[in-house]
């Protein structure tokens, strides 16, 4: 117990004369501060809203839809921070999000399930990512392609791949158990929210409580140390993606939830939201650092900030622009960040 | 103040987040002379040369260069002032090459192009006057040995001309005959009236090449222009340490010649830099490797373990053969290997000390996976007692940590999961006199409780003190294999050069 509050206070100390030294950036930079920078940015946006769009913005229904679409993104950032926090990168989730809808939705699919059970829907898309992820694994541990090459490709294969089985048509979902179970709520929450939450609770508990999550981070941190430390990196990194491919598998289920459909086109530019979120959470490009919360925070700002526009007729490329501006202030402030310690 | 003072310091203080690394530090330098900083690890020498090469700016205190107050706001400054630095973690830029390196800040240029040959040749030229006409100009410098990168350092220092060079642990990664040439440097320096500030850890250097000494302790002057010669060393260690120590080597107990073979290797090569090694431990047996820098010796370290490939050659633990290659084959057969270059292969730097000393035992505090952080950092707690690392606290950032605590955190890692062969690569490089003989000390324990330890050194007296059997590596082959007893330093070093010395 005293070992422990010993700890706490040296950390305390550690940190506080960082906050003090250089205001914004000092805030954001101890791991407490660095939430309460992305709190204080997810407040002004609320208080952006209401403004701009009042009783539109500020409605519960709005709110559950703000949540909604979060939801499927979050669970493929989720992943997303554990490939990036163990130093590697995934152009493909998006692409395999599509593979995966399309694939679990297909006549064939979805006459199985509707003659035994709708999760037969769930389980295809699952094995599709995972198995997306691992080819994904064995690339870039075994095959040593950079990570950036291979997932590239992945993406071109995966994306051409869904539009051949979907023959570039929207599939429509019609298997009524499964429709009924995503469409639900559990005590006035969706289901696919409740589903998000999980994920994230689960990735954190992964990440900073278990052996995996540890190893994580020393890899991403200095591979070689790693391995000399008797860590088998290249398995590790092989799991890394393969677990980043099964959230997109479930992402691609809440997808389908959502839209009822199945389709090629699903989860376009997820890549590139995904990353922003994980980065602007506070997770270091570069490896060796990383925060789920700062995720969940990164997802919810950026769904926020695409309602708001919406709300006020904003186009989606002015929601862009703003993206982006978002991103580069980000990463800004972490190399100031990487630069003092 | 004498006139003769190049440079004088008063009252420094310097302080970093949670930990004041200099608080109130005085000593001067006059010219000509080789002025020593001794002190533990964390006792505040690299700090204080950083902030007198520019590196660092002072909290508070005053800095005189040749009797006017200055304050250097970056390295640049005092480079154009005459003061030039080697630090101790080495700051090269990997990717450029070594001529580049050497005239990084100060290139030789006309009208803003640089003037590549000539920088070449002046390179050239600065290499072969430190005895290394084999490093050339045009490699890059990411792809030479430490030792040589700290060459390449020794290199871009003189490069400046400077009145007043500093040397943080210049020694730790070189060879006796290259510390030789260096102490020949430093000699044809002072004798042109450039001082030279030199830190080491090691008393013999210190008595061979120092004029004056200060000590440091806990980012303060304990006694400052002591004579390096005629200074005693339990003086000097009194001072640096505050205690007394009598024998740095634990006492060895006789191998018991029925112990079991641990390690058994045979015929080991890599088809590049050794060949034919063979090395049998017995249980509790302590073997040294000494060589130079280069000869292999590490490379076999490596090999043994898995890390390297080998081309040749079997390694047995236990009687059992283990696959070539594979780390994870020799970490499950209770393989451990210290590395040698602690920042590139030991330390997860952004990280918990606590973290980095855990990292290759974790599945000792997991249950079902989840990892018991509280026994964690009990764990850690007490070896970093045991190591004196400071400042204490298993929650600091390695990043943070002075050089030989670090090397201290890669060492407790080893000696925290339960090896059946302990493989150690230099590990009191950069660490102090007091700490060192914690170290020795916990090694000898680990022996005697059975368990099988190689290690490799460039310090003789450290492999002959500390080993039950001396290994000699010359250029990748074993030229001498006998008890420690029955060896004594000046053979160890006869057998290292020979054919070497030219
Ligand atoms: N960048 C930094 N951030 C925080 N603390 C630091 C930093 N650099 C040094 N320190 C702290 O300052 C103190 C002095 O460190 P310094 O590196 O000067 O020691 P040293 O005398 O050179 O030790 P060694 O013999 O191990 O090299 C240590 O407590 C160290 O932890
Ligand atoms: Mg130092």
């Amino acid at each position: 117990m005293s070992e422990d509050t010993a700890a706490v206070a040296a950390q305390k100390r550690e940190r506080s004369p960082a906050v003090r030294q250089s205001g914004a950036s000092g805030l954001l930079g101890s791991a407490a501060g660095r939430n309460a920078g992305l709190v204080v940015a997810l407040v002004l946006l609320c208080i952006g809203g209401v403004v701009t769009a009042g009783d539109r913005f500020a409605d519960v229904d709005n709110l559950l839809t703000i949540l909604r679409l979060a939801a499927v993104i979050g669970v493929v950032s989720v992943g997303m921070t554990f490939v990036i926090t163990g130093g590697g990168i995934d152009l493909s989730v998006g692409a395999i999000v599509a593979l995966s809808s399309v694939w679990a939705t297909t006549l064939a699919t979805q006459g199985i399930a509707n003659n035994t059970h709708w999760i037969v829907i769930v389980f295809t898309a699952l094995v599709v990512g995972g198995a997306c992820g691992l080819v994904n694994g064995v690339l870039i541990a075994y095959g040593r392609v950079v990570a950036f090459i291979a997932t590239l490709a992945s993406l071109a294969a995966a994306r051409g791949l869904a539009e051949i089985i979907s023959n570039r048509k929207t599939q429509i979902v019609n298997v009524p158990g499964f429709a009924a179970f995503f469409d639900a709520s559990v005590l006035g929450v969706p289901v696919l929210v409740v589903i998000f939450a999980l994920v994230a609770a689960g990735g954190w508990v992964l990440l900073n409580r278990t052996t995996f999550g540890r190893r994580t981070f020393a890899v991403g941190g200095n591979p070689e140390a790693a391995r000399l430390a008797g860590i088998d990196v290249r398995r590790h990194t092989v799991w890394l993606y393969t677990l980043l491919g099964l959230c997109c598998g479930l992402a691609a289920v809440m997808l389908v939830a959502r839209t009822t459909t199945g389709s090629a086109t699903h989860g376009g530019l997820y890549e590139l939201d995904a990353i922003a979120a994980v980065v602007i959470g506070g997770t270091l490009l570069t490896g060796g650092r990383g925060t789920i919360a700062g995720t969940v925070f990164g997802v919810l700002i950026f769904t926020t900030l695409s309602n708001v526009f919406t709300l006020n007729n904003l186009s989606i490329s002015a929601q862009a622009v703003a993206k982006g501006a978002i991103i580069v202030v980000a990463v800004l402030l972490q190399q100031r960040l990487a630069r003092r310690t | 103040m004498t006139a003769a003072a190049l440079l004088s310091v008063r009252g420094l203080v310097k302080r970093f987040p949670g930990v004041t690394a200099l608080q109130g530090v005085d000593f001067e330098v006059r010219a000509g002379e080789v002025h020593c900083l001794l002190g533990q690890n964390g006792a505040g020498k690299s700090t204080l040369i950083k902030v007198l090469s520019g590196a660092h700016r002072p909290d508070e205190g005053e800095i005189s260069w040749r009797g006017e107050v200055v304050s250097f706001g970056n390295p640049t400054a005092a480079m154009r002032s005459g003061v030039a630095a080697i630090y101790q973690e080495l700051d090269l830029v990997a990717g450029l090459s070594v001529a580049d390196n050497v005239f990084l800040g100060h290139e030789l240029s006309t009208a803003g192009f640089t003037r590549r040959a000539q920088q070449r040749r002046r390179t050239r030229a600065l290499l072969d006057r430190l005895g290394h006409p084999d490093i050339a100009p045009d490699r890059d410098v990411g792809r030479l040995s430490v030792a040589h990168q700290q060459v390449v350092s020794m290199a871009r220092a003189l490069s400046l001309d400077g009145q007043l060079l500093i040397m943080d642990e210049p020694s730790a990664v070189l060879d006796p005959d290259e510390v030789r040439v260096l102490f020949g440097i430093i000699r044809e320096l002072t004798a042109q009236g450039v001082a030279v500030v030199y830190i080491s850890h090691r008393l013999a250097e210190i008595r061979e090449i120092g004029d004056r000494v200060t000590v440091l302790k806990d980012g303060r002057t304990v006694a400052t222009g002591l004579s390096a010669r005629e200074t005693k060393t339990s003086e000097l260690i009194g001072l640096m340490t505050g205690r007394v120590l009598n024998n740095v080597f634990p006492q060895r107990k006789p191998v018991d010649p029925a112990a079991p073979e641990v390690l058994v290797v045979r015929g080991l090569a890599d088809g590049d830099r050794f060949a034919g090694v063979d090395l049998t431990v017995h249980a509790g047996e302590v073997v040294g490797l000494a060589g130079l820098v280069g000869s292999g010796r590490s490379e076999i370290l490596e090999t043994v373990y898995g890390a390297r490939k080998a081309a040749e050659g079997t390694v047995e633990v236990d009687g059992r053969k283990l696959r070539r290659g594979s780390v994870g084959a020799a970490v499950r057969a209770g393989l451990g290997l210290c590395p040698e270059e602690r920042k590139s292969q030991g330390l997860l730097l952004d990280q918990a000390v606590y973290r980095n000393i855990t990292v290759s035992s974790m599945s000792s505090f997991a249950r079902f996976g989840f990892l018991d952080d509280r026994a964690e950092r009990a764990r850690s707690t007490k070896l970093t007692e045991t190591l004196d690392v400071r400042p204490a606290g298993v929650d600091r950032v390695v990043r943070g940590l002075s050089g030989g605590n670090q090397q201290k955190v890669v060492l407790a890692r080893w000696l925290l999961r339960e090896c059946r062969v302990l493989l150690l690569d230099e590990p009191t490089r950069g660490v102090d006199v007091g700490a060192r003989s914690e170290i020795y000390e916990l090694i000898r324990e680990l022996a005697d409780s059975g368990v099988a330890v190689v290690v490799v050194s460039s310090d003789v007296e450290e492999v002959l003190g500390l080993s039950d059997r001396v290994l000699v590596v010359r250029e990748g082959r074993v030229v001498h294999d006998g008890p420690a007893d029955e060896i004594d330093e000046s053979r160890v070093l006869d057998l290292v050069m020979e054919g070497h010395a030219a």
